[in-house]
Order: structure tokens, then C-alpha cells, then sequence
């Protein structure tokens, strides 16, 4: 079993964990001014890298806080430091 | 001591061994340029360049396989072939294949060892039941073969299912479909390599895509680990790696490639004569024509490319068999393994144009594309042949995340593919 590395309990089971997505993609500045593409784009688009991938991370079965982390999709390691809060 | 045997006596040996076989296509060398160039060597790539030669009468045409031909999700799927989704547009696409399914053995003269041993989709609660009744209704309306059967029915068509109501998840009912069945994926890749290759396609081997060559809207060429290629229309085929060539092309689609495992026990004697699936537990059972049981997770929740998924899933999924399946629990795991898939946000593939005038996109059948097989061969074929998508595939085009017009078989089918 994999162990991922919270910021606050440190390493835990994966089984504990809940992946949040791409951590890179911010609400729109300007939501009224958005096109249907532009909102299908925020909505429905996400990167889908196969390498390195900025990742939202859940402690969701611990602390249940939330933390950003980096990971790499070839080989699903925990690559870069976990940073609470914001990416 | 004298050693018995010397290397002559090994070359003299081989000089007496047959003439190897005949091979099922040919290995060529590259062209400078082709009418039609698919990307990727799997089920749907290959099914594709046989109907565009066979329909078409379009053969200067290549298949481009980063690895072996067919060594990819191909190779790796549970093999289930079924037609039993709930919305009309799904039910097209996929009864359209299982009829072709149906005649495939012939058309390729091939065997493909297709046997039509009917799917249950077993439902848990109340409101599985109400689903699976709407579905069941729904498909008869798309003249898809469907009925609705009570536990005891579940148990004469397949009476190694515990239907005791004393399990943590009941069986309390089940869909039937009997069309449904099984294949043995190797053979239909080779069926449709080898016909592919006989009208003259150019199966490419280890020939990986590294970039494209554009002008304006359109891709004028492929630069492959083989060479420069040139293209009249592009097809991509790429299943789990199609994000990897759109983002060369600079294209945005919702796909996120997760990997999704499966795994076979020993050899048994026959002991399940259908497929079972549960969509509740995550699990979904057949017994291969050698005897393996042949049993199909669930995708990881994280994304990802490495071929190899969680063992959290795996024991989730066996506990969910052994309860289900009782005799099943003194049975050995030989091997289990992944693929990747390309997961889009209503479980339906995406196929159809792209921003590029001669690129067409066939991606995102996430956890279920070898059904679809022959069906989306036919229609890709098609819609590279006239330039306009074949109407059965229409609906499932890129601009439906623009339009709204989802196709949402998340849960509506019996997602567990």
C-alpha cells in the first residue's frame, strides 16, 4: 500500500486519502463575462498530464484537511513538498 | 566431463525444425505518406482500418502502434460485450456493434470464439430496482433484448449467485440481457489486423507519434520515432493516451486517463455460465473459455499512466466476489494488471471532428470500449470516408460540453463496464 505524506499527521495509508483533482485550475476573475466555451472549458477541461501533475489531496478518513501536492502520473509518486492550504 | 551436447549440435537441430508459419500481416517499412493515417494500433484503430477498406474501398492507409500491435487496454480488458444502456444515443452506437459482433466471425474469417452467454446486471436496493426496471423498458424501446429478472430467476441463470437476503448487499433482482457475451480479445485484434493488412493497410510497429506538422487548420504530417509521415486525415485512436497527442495539437477535451485493473484466477472447471455484473460492489465476473474466472475492478480514483492500479481496489473487489460468489472464495488470483483509460464527464466516448479540418477524434470510452469495437470501426470509417460523422456517432461530439448536450450514462447503464 502507498503512503502519502500529510502536512499535519504525516505518512498515512492511501486508503485514507481522496484525490481532488488538478490544483491549477482557478474559478473565473470575471464569471459574467465567460462564453459557453470558455465555461465549458472551466466546467469539463481539466490537464491530464502523463508526468508531473499539481494535485489537490484530501486527509479525508484523518485530519480531513485539504493540502496541494505534486505527483507524477508515470509512476503515481508523491514528487514535490505538500503545501497546506493554497497551490 | 564430456558435455553431450556442442553448439554444432544446436544449429543442427534447428536446421531440421519447420518453416515458420505463415505470419497474419505483414512488417513494412514506412511510406513517405498516406491517404488516411490512424493513430493507434488497439481494437478500435485496427476495426477501423478494415471498414475503411472493406467499406470504402480506402487502403493507402497506415496504423500507427507506439509499442506491439494491440498491447495496450486490448489486451487487457474483460473482454464483455453487451448493449444494455439506458439512453437512446448509447444504445445506437453499442447494438449497432453487437450486430456486427454477430456476423464478425464470418466477415473476418476468423474465429473469434464469440459466445453470446448473456449479462446480468444485478441490482442491490430499491432503487437499483426502479433503475434497472426503467432500463430494462428503455432498451426494449431501442429493440436491445432485455428483461427483468427476480432473485429467484437470477439464481436458474446463474446458480452460483448468492440470493440469500442475508448478505450486506442482497441481490434483489437482476437485468438479463442474453445477446450479451465474450470474446477472445487477441483474436479479433489479429482477425482485423490480418484483413486490414491483406487489403494492403500498413500495420506500423513501435512507430510512437512525437509531434505534428500543421498549416493552419489543417495537420500536414506526423513525425513518428520511424520517420516523417505525411497525412491526408488524421485518426486518432489513442484511448488512454489521447491527451498526450492533443496536447501537441494544442486541443482541450475532458478527458482524464485513470487506471482501471482487472485480474483472472486459476483454471477452473466450468462454473459460470454467464456474466455477472454489480455495479454497487464494483464487480463484474465471467469465466473465460480456458477457465479462468475473469473479474474487473473499478478505476482508481487518481489519475494516472503507470499500468499498475491500487491493491485497495483489488480487495475491495474480491471481498464484494466472495460474497457474492461464495465458491469462490477458496479460488487462486494467478495474475492481475491495467490499463489506462480515458475517462470523460458523462461516460460517454467522444468521437467525431476536432478544430483541425482532417483530424477526427475517437476517445473517452473510458472503462468500456472493447464492445464497441466493430461498431465504432464501422462509424469512424465512415466518418473519415464522407468527412461528416456517421449518424450513430454524431451525437457524441466535442461540442457537446459546449452545447449541454450530454449523453450521461454515469450510473444510468451499469457504469461498471
Amino acid at each position: 500500500m502507498q503512503l502519502i505524506r500529510c502536512p499535519w499527521c504525516g505518512p498515512r495509508e492511501e486508503t485514507e486519502f481522496h484525490p481532488g483533482g488538478p490544483a491549477t485550475v482557478p474559478y473565473p476573475a470575471d464569471p459574467a463575462a465567460l462564453s459557453d466555451a470558455d465555461w465549458a472549458r472551466f466546467v469539463f477541461v481539466r490537464p491530464n498530464p502523463k508526468g508531473p501533475s499539481r494535485e489537490w489531496w484530501a486527509h479525508s478518513a484523518g485530519c480531513r484537511r485539504w493540502f496541494a501536492a505534486e505527483r507524477d502520473t508515470r509512476t503515481h509518486r508523491f514528487t514535490g513538498p505538500m503545501t497546506a492550504g493554497a497551490p | 566431463m564430456t558435455p553431450t551436447t556442442t553448439p554444432q549440435h544446436f544449429s543442427g537441430l534447428g536446421a531440421h525444425l519447420p518453416e515458420h508459419p505463415e505470419h497474419l500481416w505483414r512488417n513494412p517499412e514506412p511510406k513517405r505518406s498516406y491517404d488516411v493515417v490512424i493513430v493507434g494500433g488497439g481494437g478500435h484503430g485496427l476495426a477501423t482500418a478494415h471498414y475503411l477498406a472493406r467499406n470504402h474501398g480506402i487502403t493507402n492507409v497506415a496504423v500507427l502502434e507506439k509499442g506491439w500491435l494491440a498491447g495496450g487496454n486490448m489486451a487487457r480488458n474483460t473482454t464483455l460485450i453487451r448493449s444494455n444502456y439506458l439512453w437512446d444515443e448509447s444504445a445506437g452506437i453499442y447494438e449497432h456493434a453487437l450486430e456486427l459482433w454477430e456476423g464478425l466471425e464470418e466477415d473476418l474469417g476468423y474465429p473469434i470464439l464469440f459466445s453470446q452467454r448473456g449479462v446480468l446486471n444485478l441490482a442491490h436496493t430499491e432503487q437499483d430496482v426502479r433503475d434497472s426496471v426503467c432500463r430494462v423498458e428503455a432498451n426494449r424501446l431501442n429493440g436491445v433484448d432485455a428483461e427483468w429478472l427476480g432473485p429467484d430467476e437470477v439464481a436458474k441463470v446463474c446458480p452460483i449467485v448468492n440470493v440469500s437476503s442475508d448478505i450486506r448487499y442482497p441481490v434483489q433482482g437482476a437485468t438479463f440481457q442474453p445477446r450479451a457475451g465474450i470474446a477472445k480479445h487477441d483474436y479479433v485484434a489479429w482477425g482485423f489486423a490480418r484483413r486490414a493488412d491483406q487489403a494492403g493497410i500498413d500495420l506500423l510497429q513501435h512507430c510512437e507519434v512525437t509531434g505534428f506538422t500543421t498549416d493552419g487548420d489543417r495537420v500536414t504530417g506526423l513525425r513518428t520515432t520511424r520517420g516523417d509521415i505525411a497525412c491526408g486525415t488524421v485518426a486518432l485512436c489513442a484511448a488512454g493516451h489521447t491527451s498526450v497527442l492533443l496536447d501537441q495539437l494544442g486541443i482541450a477535451a475532458p478527458l482524464q486517463s485513470h487506471p482501471l485493473q482487472a485480474l483472472v484466477s486459476e483454471l477452473l472447471e466450468p462454473v459460470h455460465p454467464t456474466i455477472v455484473m454489480s455495479n454497487a460492489v464494483h464487480v463484474y465476473v465471467s469465466q473465460a473459455h480456458k477457465g479462468e474466472l475473469v473479474m474487473g475492478a473499478g478505476i482508481d480514483a487518481a489519475t494516472g499512466y503507470g499500468q499498475r492500479g491500487s491493491f485497495s481496489i483489488i480487495e475491495r473487489q474480491m471481498a464484494a466476489a466472495v460474497e457474492l460468489f461464495p465458491v469462490f472464495a477458496r479460488a487462486h488470483l494467478l495474475r492481475s494488471w491495467a490499463g489506462v483509460v480515458d475517462v470523460t464527464p458523462d461516460a460517454s466516448p467522444i468521437i467525431g471532428r476536432t478544430p483541425y479540418d482532417n483530424v477526427v477524434l475517437n476517445c473517452g470510452w473510458g472503462t468500456g470500449g472493447f464492445k464497441a469495437t466493430p461498431g465504432l470501426g464501422w462509424c469512424l470509417a465512415h466518418t473519415i470516408a464522407h468527412g461528416e460523422p456517421h449518424p450513430l456517432v454524431a451525437p457524441f461530439g466535442l461540442d457537446r460540453f459546449t452545447t449541454g448536450a450530454l449523453v450521461d450514462e454515469h450510473g444510468a447503464a451499469a457504469v461498471a463496464h
